[in-house]
């Protein structure tokens, strides 16, 4: 309870001098309140540490609860028939997966380490990308990413249209029908509801205070930082457990870096995977394939100066 | 004929391979376009047997960027083949004009967005609203006022 009071004065005040005393314990604090606005912050998460109560899904549901879509019904009939409903307005306490109404939960491996059957429990959420491609492939403009390496879908501008879905290499945006802007423009022809993930508490972050998953956990299963800290910080720790990392490299980058003692692949396979519940697979940069035609693409003109020039040159030449 | 158009008609026969990949190419760009807005699965696009890619998203960025890197080939070779070699002779349309303008700020923006898909932090999301607003609706009236050429066989350029 000191500990609470103190972390609290000290996040909410924003004192530097705060930051001594009532930092020790509290996982990423001092980060929160010193770092440029512009430094990308990641999540560091020791998942050894993960006694999977439950704290984290719990603070995040009643930090975010205002957040939560309120759909109208009868939710307007879609054309064509394949357009789906996609209604969890009635299954708000589900969570054990990802929903519109549940933004992080808790993913459950048994795995055996050096002979011990051990159940590891893995809080998950969105890895907000460095590069997300649910951000940057956003045909409206409705994802955004903050300065500070937060992404986060605007529900007043989302049309629900799921392609941040498909692009996400983790599925994680999840669509409720009968909410946002679409209602007001082609309800039954375009756009389905809005999409819905962890935002990291982007406005507890912006006050210097830390995201609730982070704060409410009795373990300090969670760090805050800047990611090039954050990432020296899970090499030591992998070095020193004998670790392995997850989220560094993941989709050219992520902003939650994943410690474990057991290997990623395995725990993969452990973990029940599915529609709002994530895999642990490795994943390549979706972004990169046609970001490397940037090259292609400053040629271009030169090319086609050079085919011009080539013309012009046979032309001179039959003309004398 | 008068010599001149005798001339324009020449450039045009000479130039009509590069008027054909024009087509083809713009026709991929506003199918790729278009495919990145979530449509083509919904409304059975991708259902018809040769087109079931559009409803990859990563496959529609990487042809419309490959799209990109052949309309600008495209564009610089027929800037420098005017100017260099066809200037005297021929002199580019109004409708030529509205359609150059309008295919300059679709590139203009259309480079931007290249940029912005990097992972690089210089637009706001504001910025990157008005972008997108942009791109489309310079697409929607190049390809109006493309059409209403292609109907009134309005041409880029004319004899002087």
């Amino acid at each position: 309870m000191e500990e609470e009071i103190s972390r609290r004065s000290f996040l909410k005040g924003g004192l530097a001098t705060a930051a001594g005393l009532a930092t020790a314990g509290i996982p990423g604090a001092e980060a929160l309140a010193d770092v440029e606005k512009e430094k990308q912050l990641a999540t560091l998460l020791d998942i050894r540490k993960c006694i999977g109560c439950g704290a984290c899904v719990d603070a995040c549901s009643e930090a975010n609860v205002d957040k939560y879509p309120n759909p109208q019904k009868p939710f307007p009939k879609m054309y064509p028939s394949r357009a789906k409903i996609s209604d969890w307005s009635d299954k708000r306490e589900v969570s054990e997966r990802l929903t519109p109404y549940n933004w992080l939960f808790i993913q459950h491996a048994t795995v055996d380490i050096n002979g011990v059957e051990t159940e590891i429990t893995i809080p998950r959420r969105c890895m907000h990308c460095v590069n997300p491609p649910c951000v940057k492939l956003c045909p409206w403009g409705a994802a955004k990413q903050l300065t500070n390496g937060i992404s986060r879908i605007d529900p007043d501008i989302c049309l629900g249209g799921s392609k941040c879905n498909k692009v996400c290499p983790w599925d994680i945006p999840q669509r409720q029908t009968g909410v946002g802007l679409y209602l007001d423009i082609l309800p039954n022809f375009a756009g389905n509801g809005v999409m819905f993930k962890c935002d990291r508490c982007y406005e507890r972050v912006a006050a210097g205070e830390l995201p609730a998953c982070i704060d409410a956990c009795p373990e300090d299963v969670q760090t805050i930082g800047p990611r090039d800290e954050i990432i020296q910080k899970a090499k030591t720790l992998a070095e020193e457990i004998n670790g392995y990392i997850y989220g560094a490299a993941e989709n050219g980058g992520t902003n939650t870096i994943y410690v474990s003692p057991v290997a990623f692949e395995d725990l993969n396979k452990a973990i029940q995977k599915g529609t709002g519940k994530p895999h642990l697979d490795r994943v390549a940069d979706t972004m990169a394939d046609a970001n490397n035609l940037v090259a292609a693409m400053i040629l271009a003109p030169v090319a086609g100066l050079a085919a011009a020039a080539g013309k012009l040159y046979h032309y001179t030449k039959k003309n004398g | 004929m008068s010599r001149l158009n005798r001339y324009h008609t020449e450039v045009i026969r000479e130039n009509r391979m590069v008027r054909y990949v024009y087509l083809v190419n713009i026709f991929f760009l506003a199918l790729t376009g278009f495919g990145q807005m979530p449509i083509y699965k919904r409304y059975y696009m991708s259902d018809i047997p040769g087109f079931g890619w559009l409803a990859n998203f990563f496959t529609t960025r990487y042809v419309h960027y490959l799209g990109a890197v052949l309309l600008l080939t495209l564009i610089f070779y027929l800037l420098f083949d005017y100017f260099a070699l066809q200037r005297k002779r021929i002199k580019v349309t109004s409708s030529g004009y509205l359609r150059g303008a309008l295919l300059a700020g679709i590139v203009l923006t259309g480079i931007l967005f290249v940029i912005k898909n990097f992972p690089i932090f210089i637009f706001s999301p504001e910025f990157i609203i008005a972008l997108n607003l942009c791109h489309l609706g310079l697409v929607m009236a190049f390809l109006l006022v493309s059409l209403f050429c292609l109907i009134f066989r309005k041409k880029w350029t004319s004899a002087r």
